[in-house]
């Protein structure tokens, strides 16, 4: 490997590209050899960096000297006195790049200083497989102060005071779950932990279990004393093996240190966990559905009452809590429900973790307070949307939510605002979606995982999925007619209507807000039979632009299916029935003659 | 079994390990090992660290893994807190990179700008593919 003393990053980004880093890059190349410098100095293209808006960017390591709005003639000026003098050109850095640059820790950019960790205060501080690192951070602290200083009624009175509402999407208020449990009499009574997380998308509950397994433990403990159960399970996925082996790492040190089991802390209060795999059922994270599981039965919901806080698990009286919900009980004991009823909004109170996905620069694990807007979350948190392509919608909730569009921006993120513009705050997965999307393809694909993942206990899920999937394909390639948009929007409230568990009762809802919010895409593919994001394939076309076109050939070379006829230096056509969309011809044209409309 | 008071005792002993802030008196290496951080190649990040340590003969120093820090785009990530200076988070790192790092920083006590965050309005801008040309 030959050794360079500095490498000169271009950005290649499409927005860079259009504003001429092309003609950069070529202009510091032949000035690097005419200075002889082109033996030292790399020039590398890069892709986008995001600020598409600053382009052409240009980044000089190792000083890291970040340049904005670089153009050809400061090119000569530039590598006189950066690269060959040493000196960095102060009239092209970015302004604000210099003092920036200080930062190293991640804990002072945007990202997360709009952040409070309360679900997620130790993941990413704490060796998860340490027990002793989460006791230095008062862990543990909560279950002592419960079972030696309080009785089980102040614990559920704690909880109820602090206003926490299920984390898993229900938003059931886990107070008022944990107090009709205890008033459930019984010689046996169990406390299940959620862990069977399915949303496409979501993973707050795997870092949960993966980054702090041990609070998870505590407050199913706490949970125990509370409700008077002594024996607790976990039911987590297979899929999920990290997460699986440092629970099991967790109840083993538990164990050991005498914080599970017979008489803890000499209390004389027994409470024990253990853990049952899910198969990856989307249908066993409903709770019937999946106490059925545990049970080893086929995990089917059951309708509802019996609630499970008064015959659930084996029949006997049970409370099911989501990862999320038992990462926030050790610190409201800890800390005093006042506390944490301070944080959030009037119905909605403490932090709601949230994963963010799709078309969003920062790609991750956020946790903000109930209230703060989605706009915050995408723009301040998440950092906009990459490669400077335009905001279209943000899926949340999963294939049981919906989307929020723009206009939706500003709305407070809480349980009943989200449910009133059509969407719902779900387990917490947050999908988004820009331009090059197309919203009936979305929906198409929500709708294929429910149509799935459908237990096909009930009829208007088993089958009322696959109708609405087969009218949303028809739709997708271009067959459909403007009655199927009436025939989607019936059909879909009726499965809401009469299914039996959520998961059916939920399934239409991304059809729902789509045709609310994104009725004139669904109208092209249906009159002008398009697809305005260019998505569905059977709606586009590509074709040979003849005035651009040099009559080569390489398309029909390139062709798979042999669909491009011609001779060459007369005229090639594509012939649209034999096409199978693969978009090879577009690739391999030299002269980009080939267009897709 | 331990008891309350045995509980109390090894929380005041291990606060300094997971302490955060500068007034620590160890250093302590974290590195991320959530599912995304694995995923993206943390094991031998993990392993060139330890094993460049030992190679050192470095003490005082350790090395732990950690859950999801949050940025999954940017990992694998490597913080580092040393005794008297601010928490430095490594980001994208590999087995080499991660050698240098400890040579460099963890030993010679100068941090690898390179491989930390580059920040330009508040946007996090390593994000970019290297196409070399």
């Amino acid at each position: 490997m030959e050794f360079y003393r500095s490498q000169v990053l271009i950005c290649g980004g499409t927005g860079c590209t259009s504003s001429g880093s092309m003609d950069i890059l070529a202009a510091l190349k032949s000035e690097l050899a005419t200075k002889g410098l082109d033996k030292e100095v790399e020039v590398i293209r890069t892709g986008c960096f995001g600020l598409c808006e600053l382009g052409p960017i240009v980044i000089v390591y190792p000083e890291g000297a970040f340049y904005s709005k670089v153009t050809v003639e400061d090119i000569p000026e530039l590598v006189e006195e950066h690269l060959l003098k040493g000196r960095i050109l102060k009239r092209l850095v970015y302004h604000d790049a210099i003092e920036e640059d200080k930062i190293k820790s991640l804990n002072k950019v945007s990202f997360y200083e709009k952040q409070l960790r309360i679900a997620l205060k130790n993941c990413g501080v704490i060796d998860p497989e340490n027990i002793d690192e989460y006791l230095a951070f008062d862990g543990y602290k909560a279950l002592e102060k419960a079972i030696t200083a309080m009785t089980p009624q102040d614990v559920i009175d704690e909880i109820k005071k602090s206003g926490l509402r299920g984390r898993g999407g229900g938003g059931f208020p886990t107070g008022l779950k944990w107090q009709f449990a205890a008033k459930s009499q019984n010689d046996q009574k169990y406390i299940i932990c959620n862990a069977d997380e399915g949303d496409p998308g979501a993973f707050m509950d795997r870092s949960v279990l993966e980054g702090d397994p041990h609070v998870v433990l505590e407050a199913m403990a706490i949970g125990g004393y509370a409700i008077g159960a002594d024996q607790g399970v976990i039911y987590v996925r297979a899929e999920y093996p990290i997460a699986v082996q440092r629970l099991e790492v967790a109840i083993k040190q538990a164990r050991e240190y005498g914080l599970l089991g017979k008489n803890i802390l000499g209390s004389g209060f027994n409470f024990d966990v253990e853990i049952r795999l899910g198969a990856g059922a989307f249908v066993c994270g409903e709770e019937t559905a999946l106490m059925q599981s545990v049970e080893g039965k086929r995990g089917m919901p059951t309708p509802k009452p019996p609630f499970p806080a008064v015959s659930g698990l084996w029949e006997k009286p049970t409370v099911i809590n989501n990862v999320e919900t038992y990462a926030n009980i050790p610190q409201i004991i800890n800390n005093g429900s006042e506390w944490f009823a301070s944080i959030g909004t009037e119905k909605s109170k403490g932090t709601k973790v949230f994963a963010l996905g799709g078309k969003i620069t920062n790609t991750g694990l956020v946790e903000i307070p109930m209230g703060t807007t989605l706009r915050e979350v995408i723009y301040d948190i998440g950092g906009g949307i990459p490669n400077g392509k335009k905001f279209k919608a943000v899926q949340t909730g999963g294939p049981s939510g919906g989307c929020i569009t723009e206009e939706n921006m500003d709305t407070p993120i809480e349980y009943d605002t989200l449910v009133a513009i059509g969407s719902m705050m779900g387990s917490g997965g947050m999908i988004v979606v820009d331009e090059d999307n197309c919203m009936v393809d979305v929906a198409r694909f929500f709708l294929d995982f429910t149509r799935d993942e459908s237990c096909g206990k009930c009829t208007p899920c088993r089958i009322g999925t696959k109708r609405l999937l087969e009218i949303l394909i028809k739709i997708t390639e271009g067959k459909g007619t403007l009655e199927d948009l009436d025939k989607l929007e019936k059909l879909a409230l009726e499965i809401k209507a009469s299914a039996l568990c959520g998961l059916g009762q939920t399934a239409p809802n991304p059809v729902l807000s789509t045709l609310k919010y994104f009725r004139d895409e669904y109208i092209a593919h249906v009159v002008d039979k398009k697809c305005p994001a260019g998505v569905c394939k059977a709606l586009m076309q590509y074709t040979i632009q003849d005035d651009v076109c040099k009559k080569c050939g390489i398309c029909a070379k390139a062709c798979p299916v042999g669909a491009i006829s011609g001779k060459v230096k007369e005229q090639f056509v594509i012939n649209q029935d034999k096409c199978v969309k693969c978009g090879e011809c577009m690739a391999k044209c030299p002269f980009k003659a080939i267009v897709k409309k | 079994m331990k008891s309350i008071q045995e509980l109390e005792a090894i929380r005041k002993k291990t606060i300094d390990n997971v302490n955060q802030r500068k007034d620590r008196t160890t250093t302590r290496i974290v590195v991320g090992m959530a599912t995304c951080g694995i995923a993206a190649g943390a094991r031998p990040v993990l392993l060139a660290i330890m094993d460049e340590i030992s190679k050192q003969g470095l003490s005082d120093v350790s090395v732990v893994q950690t859950g999801c820090i949050g940025v999954c785009r940017l990992e694998p990530i490597v913080e580092v807190i040393k005794p008297g200076e601010e928490k430095v988070t490594y980001i994208k790192m590999d087995a080499d990179k991660a050698r240098r790092m400890v040579n460099e920083h963890v030993v010679g006590g100068k941090v690898v700008d390179e491989y930390v965050m580059h920040i330009i309005d508040g946007h996090i801008v390593n994000d970019y593919t290297v196409k070399n040309d």
